[in-house]
């Protein structure tokens, strides 16, 4: 590891030791805040009684067909509007000021149209993350090298050769940073739905043991989810980060 | 060609009411209500005065969320940015921080804070903090050095390297994060409101939510976005108008 990791390694360390020492020591009240020691048993204790195992797929699995449903139909969608370059530049302007829309009030909506279930919890985390999937598809085939098109032309290939193995593998990278940020995108939009209404998922565990006063679960489930998120983008992330260097060389 | 752009946009406008209005007619009555409709609720609402007092809920305590992500958000990341190993230390930890599900902390921030205005506040704020902070720490670490170079071969004085380089080359990245913050701000102050709140536009659309009510949802849903649209375009015209 570099050097600025193990300094970054102990800041977070030394955080949590004195968020411990300050929880210890009565210095955050009980009610308000417990220990992060506390908070690791507690999700420990979660996992290995396997109560909320069924919640905590659901959320999972909801995350993973929002995020895969965003990523193909954003594709899509993004390939589409790249053909069209008078339907783009209509388009554009809306994408630019996409996420500026608290998106997360049609929630509501959906409830009515799908009732309190997946399909609710899909729909607006589908809605929050396909537009960053549309915009990096947009940007990943504006930038395919002109040169390697000309390649193409050269060796006659058709446009379905070109496609597989031109702009597919050309584009890859800012597509990658696409699925990333759909995943991130997603994750946070079904967490955020369970929370408001929903009966079942990590989201509406922790709200449930909030309004029961029960911090020991509240805690622990909610570092699950923060453990669990930063993982996956940091995971995600760093293959990201990989293609893009690779861009550069 | 400006023109022509705004009439592509005006086109794709009328389209997107199309699709509503399509949407309306499969899925009826009872699940959405017609584009029309919906502006007349919206129209009723807006001659009303409890909603202007929901308005002015959410607008207040919106208003003081961006201000402190804004405020907050550049001193941090000028903090961060300034020095090399410091910037290079604490990326990682942000953009961590800016992609969890945050939603999930809002139990800790009512604990914290209590019901109220103070809880919408510090939520909104979270969630626009991060997003600026980032922005404005790489343009502050992305300042080419030849300009910084330049500035002591002239001899300025710190005030004016600060007022006539490093201001200059920050301001559109800053912005850009400004954008960012003010938007998710917006966000974080309404889902707060949402959750847990007596007063405010996400209060009206969760108790519509519950009495099913969907005319009234749509109607704040629509006057958001128009408000969030309006306001992005704004900042996308002053984002336009400064010199690079």
């Amino acid at each position: 590891m570099t050097r600025e990791g193990w300094i970054r390694l102990s800041v977070v360390l030394a955080f949590c030791v004195a968020v411990e020492a300050l929880c210890r020591f009565g210095a955050i009240p009980h009610t308000v805040f417990i220990a992060p020691s506390e908070m690791v048993i507690s999700m420990l204790d979660i996992l290995r009684s396997g109560e909320l195992n069924a919640d905590i797929l659901f959320t999972l699995r909801n995350v993973l067909f929002s995020s895969a449903i965003a990523v193909g139909l954003g594709f899509a969608l993004g390939a589409l509007i790249h053909s069209l370059p008078r339907a783009r530049g209509a388009v554009e302007p809306l994408l630019a000021s996409y996420y500026s829309i608290p998106t997360f009030m049609f929630y509501p909506v959906f409830i009515v149209v799908f009732g309190v279930g997946s399909q609710a919890i899909i729909a607006i985390a589908v809605l929050l993350s396909i537009v960053a999937m549309i915009a990096s598809t947009l940007t990943g085939l504006d930038r395919i090298p002109s040169v390697l098109r000309k390649t193409a032309r050269i060796f006659r290939m058709s446009p379905l050769a070109r496609a597989v193995l031109i702009d597919l593998p050309a584009a890859s990278p800012y597509l990658f940073t696409g699925v990333k940020l759909s995943f991130a995108y997603a994750f946070i939009g079904v967490i955020a739905s369970e929370f408001i209404l929903s009966g079942a998922g990590i989201g509406y565990s922790i709200a449930y043991a909030y309004n029961n006063f029960n911090n020991q679960r509240m805690y622990g489930l909610m570092l699950l989810v923060i453990i669990v998120a930063t993982a996956a983008n940091t995971a995600l992330d760093t293959i990201d980060r990989r293609l893009q260097a690779r861009l550069r060389r | 060609m400006a023109m022509k752009r705004f009439g592509d946009f005006l086109i794709l406008l009328v389209a997107l009411l199309a699709l509503w209005q399509g949407l309306y007619a499969i899925a009826g009555e009872t699940t959405i209500t017609s584009p029309i409709a919906t502006f007349a609720h919206l129209g009723q609402l807006m001659r009303t005065e409890q909603f202007w007092g929901h308005v002015t809920e959410t607008g207040w305590a919106f208003a003081m969320a961006v201000m402190i992500s804004l405020v907050g958000g550049i001193g941090l990341g000028t903090l961060l940015g300034l020095n090399r190993t410091s910037g290079v230390i604490s990326e990682p930890i942000l953009i961590a921080l800016y992609s969890l599900p945050k939603v999930t902390l809002y139990p800790v921030v009512l604990l914290c804070f209590g019901l109220g205005i103070s809880a919408k506040v510090a939520f909104g704020a979270m969630h626009g903090l991060i997003p600026v902070a980032i922005f404005t720490m790489k343009a502050i670490m992305q300042i080419k050095p030849v300009y910084l170079r330049t500035a002591q071969v002239l001899r300025l004085s710190p005030r004016q390297v600060a007022l006539t380089i490093a201001l200059p080359a920050v301001l559109p990245e800053v912005l850009v994060g400004a954008r960012l913050g003010f938007s998710l701000s917006l966000l974080g102050v309404l889902i707060g409101e949402m959750f847990a709140s007596k007063r405010g536009l996400g209060f009206l659309i969760t108790n519509a939510m519950g009495l099913g009510d969907i005319a009234t949802i749509m109607s704040v849903a629509v006057f958001l976005s128009i408000f969030a649209v309006a306001a992005n375009a704004l900042l996308l015209l002053i984002d336009r108008a400064i010199p690079r």
